[in-house]
């Protein structure tokens, strides 16, 4: 079974980190995810930085163009995950957009990251249908989980077509926003968490974009199974470089 | 072959909507309306008559006589350069802000480069009373003063875009951010055939209006309706589509876009899109575009703020790939020049998107019986610092 689906049935809360690959050094990546898996995260997002990323905050945005300026790619970031599965077990999925990996080939991507031991891609700029359509039977062959967003906009017939199609979780979208850009949930969020929790999907739902701290992560994990930090980890890094990792961490779960 | 979007919204291999879902309900709502929204009489009476009078359409098809002399081929001019604001930009904004009326948004969005497009925008809200935002990478901000002016003038709020490179891809990009953030009352206006479906059809759609007059201005000119040629520069290709469109399945109409190649094509400095580009997605469209081996996408060069996208309409990439279209690059010293002739043989000064069009004259020969029609896209008094600069005038 695919790490993933295995984590999900743990009988607890998840937390799952996002961090750029290649921020605030290019060589940071390992040890970000090893301390992050120390710290007790239970599966961490690995982003890919992109050039234009539409659906991301400034904080991510800046991470992604330091990145890259550190000459990150996707062939860089392979090859120093590719003895990660000698000391980390937790899920690792990467998230990035959908041209980078066009450029490398998706089949080859797929197949890299099989290799390496990486679960699961997020790819916000990859409608749903098109994987459908065209790349469904290779992310499979692969073994790889694909991981849909649905927001508070999301027809109820979209839901439960993405529920439908949706392997692992679903990545539910706090709020109409990019990343990073919330500080507090509202009623308004609330009550959508609620309604999708009263849905009964068979997949369950991992709040991301606008969880900073514990009392977000507590708000968000209400109803649903996980809440993923983004933009406030970035930030931490920014700040603090990568020492002392586990204090972030232990200050969301308190 | 047609040449046409299909129902899914490409254009042979090209297009589609690659959008992340936050803007799903957004591109869906405008998928499902603006053929039916365009159809309906009182949108047309109230476009139609916005084109006459307010527009000031048609446009004169101006035979060149001079020019036609001097390169011994028979050259019309497309005055899209005498459109109310100075370009055919305001044809799409038209078209579009009725749209955004009939959807009931309250709130209108643009990228602009050069400003040409945001001026337009910045318009029609005016004209509609309708809250305007505008987003200007901060190098186009600095370099394009007059129009960050005109746009606040008009009433419009300019937003610079501070992340990536600060310009036209990142203004497009901070837009587009603007409308995950502001899903239910605002309407993005889109100033060229790029973006994911259905806005390459639909820009397309309100820019046809050009080729619509050219067939009939031609009939009365040549008593025929089509041209043997009809030539347009292209940025990401909205006034190209337009001089395009009702000739995109007249296959003995010869299309020639033209491409801006800066400093030349492979001088590190150009927007030779078709021709440097790959296969790629940017702004949720699939299409060509210049990016790095690793897919990173790079910043173009062109001494026309209006050509340097680095990415064509998915319309054009097809055009490009089946070999409809015939594409020429054109550098900036090519336009300036040819830009300066049009000044002295017709009394006419073009913009510098234009004149790479132009510039098509001294590269290839047409014979003397040839009908060619160029698409004079817009006026070139925003340029004039630019050509004082470059002349030492």
């Amino acid at each position: 079974m695919n790490r993933i689906n295995q984590k999900l049935k743990e009988n607890k809360k998840l937390l799952s980190i996002y961090f750029t690959a290649g921020f605030p050094k290019i060589n940071d990546t390992v040890s970000i995810i090893e301390n992050l898996e120390k710290s007790g995260v239970d599966f961490i997002e690995i982003g890919l930085p992109f050039s234009d990323p539409l659906a991301d905050g400034p904080t991510i945005q800046a991470s992604s163009t330091k990145a890259l300026d550190n000459g990150m790619t996707s062939e860089v970031l392979f090859n120093q995950l590719k003895d990660i599965r000698k000391t980390v077990t937790i899920p690792l999925i990467i998230m990035g957009y959908f041209n980078p990996m066009m450029q490398f080939g998706i089949e080859n991507f797929c197949k890299k990251c099989a290799e390496i031991g990486i679960d699961g891609l997020i790819i916000p700029d990859l409608p749903v249908d098109v994987y459908n359509d065209n790349y469904k039977a290779v992310f499979e062959k692969y073994g790889l989980i694909n991981v849909f967003l649905i927001t508070p906009q999301t027809s109820l017939e979209r839901i439960q077509f993405i529920d439908k199609i949706s392997d692992g979780f679903i990545y539910m979208v706090s709020s109409a926003s990019v990343t990073g850009s919330q500080n507090a949930f509202g009623k308004t969020q609330d009550d959508y968490f609620k309604r999708i929790a009263d849905l009964n999907l068979k997949s369950p739902q991992i709040v991301g974009f606008g969880i900073s701290n514990a009392e977000t992560f507590k708000q968000a994990t209400k109803y649903a199974k996980g809440a993923i930090i983004g933009s406030a980890f970035v930030k931490y890094l920014a700040e603090n470089g990568t020492a002392n990792i586990n204090k972030f961490v232990s200050g969301i779960r308190d | 072959m047609s040449y046409f979007v299909d129902k899914k919204g490409y254009y042979g291999e090209f297009g589609g909507a690659f959008i992340p879902e936050m803007l799903y309900p957004n591109v869906k709502e405008l998928e499902d309306n603006y053929l039916k929204i365009m159809q309906e009489p009182s949108f047309q009476k109230e476009f139609q008559e916005l084109l006459k009078e307010y527009v000031g359409r048609p446009t004169p098809l101006y035979f060149a006589k001079r020019l036609s002399e001097k390169y011994q081929t028979k050259i019309y001019l497309k005055r899209e350069d005498l459109c109310h604001t100075g370009a055919h930009k305001i044809n799409n904004t038209i078209g579009q802000i009725l749209v955004a009326k009939k959807l009931g948004k309250t709130r209108v969005i643009a990228e602009t480069g050069a400003g040409q497009h945001g001026v337009a925008t910045a318009t029609v809200c005016a004209l509609m009373g309708i809250e305007c935002v505008v987003y200007m990478g901060e190098i186009d901000i600095a370099r394009q003063a007059p129009n960050v002016a005109r746009m606040k003038m008009l009433g419009a709020k300019v937003v610079p875009a501070l992340s990536g490179s600060r310009t036209l891809k990142d203004a497009t990009n901070e837009a587009i951010r603007d409308w995950i953030n502001n899903p239910v009352n605002t309407h993005y206006i889109i100033g060229s055939v790029v973006g994911p479906h259905p806005y390459p059809d639909m820009v397309a759609r309100f820019q046809s209006v050009i080729s619509e007059e050219i067939k009939k201005q031609l009939k009365v000119h040549e008593n025929r309706e089509n041209p043997d040629y009809v030539i347009a520069c292209v940025g990401g290709g909205s006034n190209a589509a337009g001089a395009f469109y009702h000739y995109l399945d007249e296959e003995k109409v010869n299309l020639i876009a033209v491409e801006a190649a800066g400093l030349g094509i492979h001088s590190g400095e150009s927007a030779a899109t078709s021709i440097l580009g790959k296969e790629g997605v940017i702004h949720g469209s699939k299409t060509l575009l210049m990016q790095s081996e690793d897919g990173q996408i790079t910043e173009p060069y062109s001494i026309s703020a209006g050509l340097d996208y680095p990415g064509i309409g998915p319309l054009h990439a097809h055009l490009y790939r089946s070999k409809r279209a015939e594409f020429i690059s054109i550098t900036d010293a090519e336009a300036m020049t040819a830009g300066l002739e049009l000044c002295k043989l017709e009394g006419i000064i073009p913009a510098i998107e234009s004149a790479h069009a132009l510039a098509v004259f001294n590269m290839k020969k047409f014979k003397e019986s040839d009908v060619v029609v160029l698409n004079l896209s817009g006026r070139g008094d925003k340029d004039l610092d630019t050509y004082v600069k470059y002349f030492k005038l």
